[in-house]
């Protein structure tokens, strides 16, 4: 039972036994015999490729995996339709105990911030977990002011709606509402893989700081070792799960591994420090004769945005009347020219995605206009939002964030064939594609039952099916591991060269380099008025968007 | 995006009040409404709730922003009551098969009311009282089971998201190449694509905010409460408020001699 009153953390240690787990209807096991022993107030990271069940464990020891006999599973593996039991072996251990059996003794904070809220107001999501753990009210409050300040979010009032925070806020939050049980375990599942620079430095100083002071034991997950490596102060490097082969591949300092499993960390696709992943070198034109299958010159203007205001919103309906919504960015003036990249980068909440999405023809402008030159429109008409979604594909194609959001089938291969479908020609193109984003051996996967990589992969090859002059990406680098990353660069730079301009929205300056081309930057979000969506948090004024050619 | 029927900066009496007595004063004012259809009882309901909006920070210009598609139904239907209903007395409006008399545009008037009368204290309620208000009262005072209460609290909180979601998907969609134009079966097809993702994302996310809710401890028996749910004074005034409402419009519905409960005499 944790000390309730006494304000202190006792830092837990873990202790695994030959432990390993088999998700529901899976053949082999995620973990398999994991020998592992974390003194209290260690801080380990955990490393390893896809599928080598780091989340697994996370899950296992904050208590909320499924059951091992009753089958049903709770990890977001994608599932399967086999109703198997889920299959465990050997032990795992806080303090001596299962974890099942010691609620709050451990914390989670997992990847996606959206479901790392669960109330509407900010006080009330710390105090949550404390709630649940029966702690008396008054000790509540305290321990809420407290955690917030640990995670600096205490200028904020209790009452500030948690839908208006961003996505590094709401990471801290989860934090904070972790802190609240006073855990001897904080455990993290990539806290930042969709967070933007500076937010993924919110969380990890935040982090930081709150093992500082309450000495709690840590693991956590996450790629990019750089960020982590001076806050851990050990390196656990799982393979992926096999029947014969135990779990843990290296165990060491930061140091001694990143020295001594260097190049297999690299082919693993870590993220090691001061590494860069090889791409290939963009050579404009190289490729022009043998690939260049568009018939348009290089840096011919094919998209225009001319002021352009931008919003998600629709107009809202008041009484009778319809307000125009306000925009997140006004007054952007962009060109996209055949062959060339251009790099859409702003702060959190400037209004990037909304542009992108604006020039792709999925929204409307809210003031200006985006107009297609007739070498991209062919007859379809200058206004890209107007056109036909077949016409549409052909011409401009969008890579959303989320590849799950693109998915219309339940099989790669139909993924991948079903633009070319749609339009009536061009499946001789899917095998090329597949071929060239190493998709060949998952044809009949189903595409949500994919890793991240792979699922970044395949929507890439699906919107390029349709083969369309223009490509458009959301974020195309988040979250990925290096070798995905290497990949994707190396495509976009071949795409680049031969003839498709390449649009993206993007954080990640090293794959801007890769890309070359021209930034736009656009400035801080709009002011939005009080209680309309996110708003008052960050800095206020009007944007003032400004196009930089290196 | 968000809802439009939040408690957002409102400060007035009635949000201090505990929501489970403003939800038995609504309770009280309906059921009276709901016995009978007759001009008097609902205008008098009506005209007391008009009076009492300011109590929960409303003003007509917010009422209409946030309760217009109510208000229309309500003069939609009083109107088609008014034509649709059988003559009696004086005949006001004849054309064609539609006629209007006297009985009929007093029985559409008495809709109209009663529509307005009902609907306006759901609105009234919405906007002076916080969800998660509503919750802990249900939990610690109604002794609703808490993992049930809190659970729903937790989803509709994803309700909001899913609103953004439907958007964000049916951009995907479009970007894949399925069009939400076209005819009425097109569209329909497209649509029905749209809910099966809207519905993938709806249980993976469910799936997930499950996992952080087990994870902070949540479904254990017991716990406790940071906000303690409290009756005052105030909500002896509210409780009393809606019976004396009730009570108003059926007295003076019996007095004008207008009290009909319709369903008791057949047709």
């Amino acid at each position: 039972m944790p000390r309730e009153h006494d304000g202190g953390v006792r830092p837990a240690a873990v202790t695994a036994r030959g432990w390993g787990w088999r998700h529901a209807g899976r053949t082999t096991p995620a973990v398999n015999a994991l020998d592992l022993d974390i003194r209290p107030g260690e801080r380990v990271l955990l490393l390893g490729p896809s599928g080598a069940g780091k989340s697994t464990l996370l899950h296992a020891l904050a208590g909320v995996l499924g059951d091992s006999t009753s089958g049903s599973s709770t990890a977001d593996d994608g599932g399967s339709a086999d109703s198997d039991d889920a299959d465990e072996s050997g032990s795992l251990l806080i303090d001596g105990e299962p974890p099942r059996a010691q609620r709050g003794r451990a914390g989670l904070v997992q990847q996606d911030p959206e479901t790392q809220v669960v109330l509407s107001r900010l006080g009330d999501d710390v105090a949550f977990g404390a709630e649940n753990l029966s702690v008396p009210r008054d000790a509540i409050w305290s321990r809420v002011h407290e955690a917030l300040d640990d995670v600096g979010l205490a200028h904020l009032p209790l009452d500030h709606p948690t839908s208006a925070l961003s996505g590094g806020q709401k990471q801290r939050l989860a934090l904070a509402g972790i802190l609240a049980m006073r855990p001897g375990l904080i455990l993290l599942d990539e806290p930042t893989a969709n967070l933007d620079p500076a937010g993924v430095l919110e969380v990890r100083d935040a982090v930081g700081r709150c093992l500082d002071k309450t000495g709690a034991t840590l693991v956590v997950v996450e790629h990019r070792v750089a960020v982590w490596k001076d806050l851990v102060d050990r390196i656990i490097v799982l393979q992926p799960g096999s029947a014969t082969q135990p779990a843990v591949l290296i165990d060491g300092t930061p140091d001694q591994v990143l020295v001594q499993a260097r190049e297999m960390l690299i082919a693993a696709g870590v993220w090691v420090p001061g590494y860069v992943p090889p791409t290939r070198q963009r050579s404009p034109g190289g490729l022009a004769g043998a690939r260049n299958q568009l018939d348009v010159a290089p840096g011919q203007l094919l998209l225009a945005a001319e002021g352009v205001s931008v919003s998600r919103e629709r107009p809202r309906r008041r009484g009778f009347t319809s307000v125009p919504p306000q925009p997140v960015q006004r007054n952007i003036t962009a060109q996209v020219r055949a062959g060339e990249a251009l790099t859409i980068t702003g702060a959190n909440g400037a209004g990037k995605s909304t542009f992108a999405l604006t020039l792709a023809g999925l929204l409307p402008p809210i003031e200006g206009k985006v107009s297609a030159a007739v070498e991209l429109s062919r007859g379809a008409g200058i206004d890209p939002y107007k056109w036909r979604a077949e016409q549409l594909i052909a011409r401009i194609g969008t890579v959303f964030q989320e590849p799950e959001h693109q998915f219309v089938t339940g099989r790669v291969l139909d993924e991948l064939q079903f633009g070319p479908r749609h339009l009536g020609h061009g499946e001789e193109r899917v095998d090329e594609l597949l071929e060239r984003l190493r998709l060949t051996d998952l044809v009949d996967a189903n595409p949500y039952t994919l890793s991240g990589g792979e699922k970044r992969r395949l929507s890439v090859a699906t919107v390029l099916a349709a083969h369309p002059q223009v490509l458009i990406l959301d974020e195309p680098t988040f979250g990925q591991d290096a070798n995905t990353w290497a990949e994707l660069a190396s495509f976009l730079s071949e795409l680049l060269d031969a003839g498709t301009a390449v649009v993206s929205v993007t954080h990640d300056q090293e794959f801007t380099q890769v890309l070359g081309g021209t930034e736009l930057k656009l400035g801080a979000p709009e002011l939005r008025a009080p209680g309309v969506g996110p708003s008052g948090v960050g800095p206020s004024g009007v944007g003032t968007p400004k196009a930089a050619t290196p | 995006m968000r809802a439009a029927l939040t408690i957002a900066g409102n400060r007035a009496l009635l949000t201090r009040a505990n929501p489970l007595a403003k939800l038995a004063a609504v309770f009280l004012i309906t059921l009276v409404l709901a016995l009978s259809i007759d001009w008097m009882s609902a205008s008098v309901a009506l005209a007391c709730e008009l009076l009492l909006f300011p109590l929960a920070g409303l003003t007509l210009t917010l009422l209409w922003q946030r309760g217009w598609p109510l208000i229309v139904a309500a003069a939609v239907g009083g109107w088609s009551t008014s034509i649709l209903a059988p003559d009696s007395g004086g005949i006001l409006l004849d054309v064609g098969i539609w006629s209007m008399s006297e009985g009929s545009l007093e029985l559409g008037l008495g809709f109209l009311l009663r529509g307005l009368a009902i609907a306006l204290p759901a609105v009234l309620l919405m906007s002076c009282t916080d969800p998660t208000d509503l919750a802990d009262a249900l939990a610690q005072k109604a002794r609703l089971p808490h993992r049930f209460v809190l659970g729903t609290l937790a989803a509709m909180r994803l309700v909001g998201l899913m609103a953004e979601e439907w958007q964000t998907i049916g951009m995907a969609r479009r970007a894949r190449g399925v069009g939400s134009r076209g005819n009425p079966w097109q569209r329909l097809r497209a649509t029905l694509g749209q809910s099966f993702g809207l519905l993938v994302q709806a249980i993976r996310r469910a799936t997930r905010l499950a996992v952080t809710m087990e994870a902070r401890g949540f479904g254990g028996a017991g716990r406790t409460w940071a906000r303690g749910s409290t009756y005052s004074s105030l909500d002896v005034w509210v409780l009393l408020g809606g019976l004396a409402i009730a009570a108003g419009a059926v007295v003076a519905a019996v007095w004008a001699g207008t009290w009909n409960m319709v369903w008791l005499e057949g047709p």
